[in-house]
């Protein structure tokens, strides 16, 4: 492997591991507190949005610098998401991942990271959530197939 | 307002932020977690820079290894559901993140910041969902969980 590729994947994994600690010291990898925000109708603990402005707020940031720039620092060019409307795939897939979510306080970053720790109704989580990724997989095959 | 930790989520989302910010700056990735597992499995139709998606998912994995023996309180012991009701959150939670085609990083948090109006209805909706979900299962079927 070149260094420039190995630079990628060890800049992937710290990526990866300060999200997980990030995660961890947020209170994301508890599903009660994640319930509580979702509880808006009960004993609402609104900390959760606050991970989520604190995220945007240092994320805005990195979007606003990265527009500027014709590449990445490490990578050829940005993978910029293509799809720009509101359709109902989105809709639909957001309604259903938020019903998936208000029923175990699990959303599939702090599934893992949990999951990672041998907790046993996470990991059953993940094998199940990637049944339904899979699931979709196999739908959209056949349908590009018909 | 109960439970409220405002110090600890602000530090906790800006860890993220800064992730998903290397993730950007450095490689030109959006760092959503559904996208990433997702590819890491081979379960989407975009070969492009799976390895570093693997290794995304291999420090996400690596952390949550390492909570466990450095800050355990950060996770919940004694899981007060049942397996039926575990597997059907993950499969709708699986499914819909392919289908919407991101989750709370993806949408709630990348997106967000790209000011995208598809992150922001994914948003809106999930969160919608998820609180109402919440509300029946809470407070008009009382079931305790």
């Amino acid at each position: 492997m070149s260094s420039s590729k190995n630079a990628r994947l060890v800049t992937a994994l710290i990526a990866g591991a300060i999200f997980g600690v990030g995660l961890g010291i947020a209170g994301m990898t508890r599903p009660s507190k994640v319930l509580a925000f979702l509880d808006v109708g009960g004993a609402w603990d609104p900390s959760l949005a606050l991970v989520m402005l604190g995220a945007i707020g240092v994320h805005v940031v990195a979007v606003a610098v990265a527009r500027r720039r014709s590449s990445p620092l490490l990578a050829p060019k940005f993978s910029w998401p293509a799809r720009t409307h509101i359709d109902m795939p989105l809709l639909a897939g957001a309604a259903l991942f938020g019903v998936g979510w208000g029923l175990g306080g699990f959303c599939p970053g702090p599934a893992l990271t949990t999951a990672a720790s041998g907790n046993l109704a996470a990991i059953a989580f993940v094998v199940a959530m990637v049944g339904g990724m899979t699931i979709r997989h196999l739908q959209t095959r056949t349908t590009k197939r018909s | 307002m109960e439970n409220f930790t405002p110090g600890s989520a602000l530090v906790g989302g800006a860890l993220i932020g800064l992730s998903a910010s290397i993730y950007l700056l450095g490689l030109g990735r959006i760092a959503g977690i559904s996208g990433i597992l997702a590819s890491a499995t081979k379960l989407d139709d975009a070969p492009d820079g799976r390895g570093e998606k693997v290794a995304f998912l291999v420090g996400l994995l690596a952390a949550g290894l390492a909570l466990r023996f450095a800050a355990p309180s950060v996770f919940e012991s004694g899981a007060a559901m049942t397996l039926p009701w575990v597997v059907a959150a993950g499969l709708l939670v699986g499914y819909g993140t392919r289908l919407g085609g991101g989750c709370t990083s993806g949408h709630g948090v990348c997106g967000l910041s790209r000011l995208s109006t598809r992150s922001l209805a994914a948003t809106m909706t999930f969160m919608a969902t998820g609180a109402i979900t919440v509300f029946v299962v809470r407070h008009v079927l009382e079931v305790t969980r």
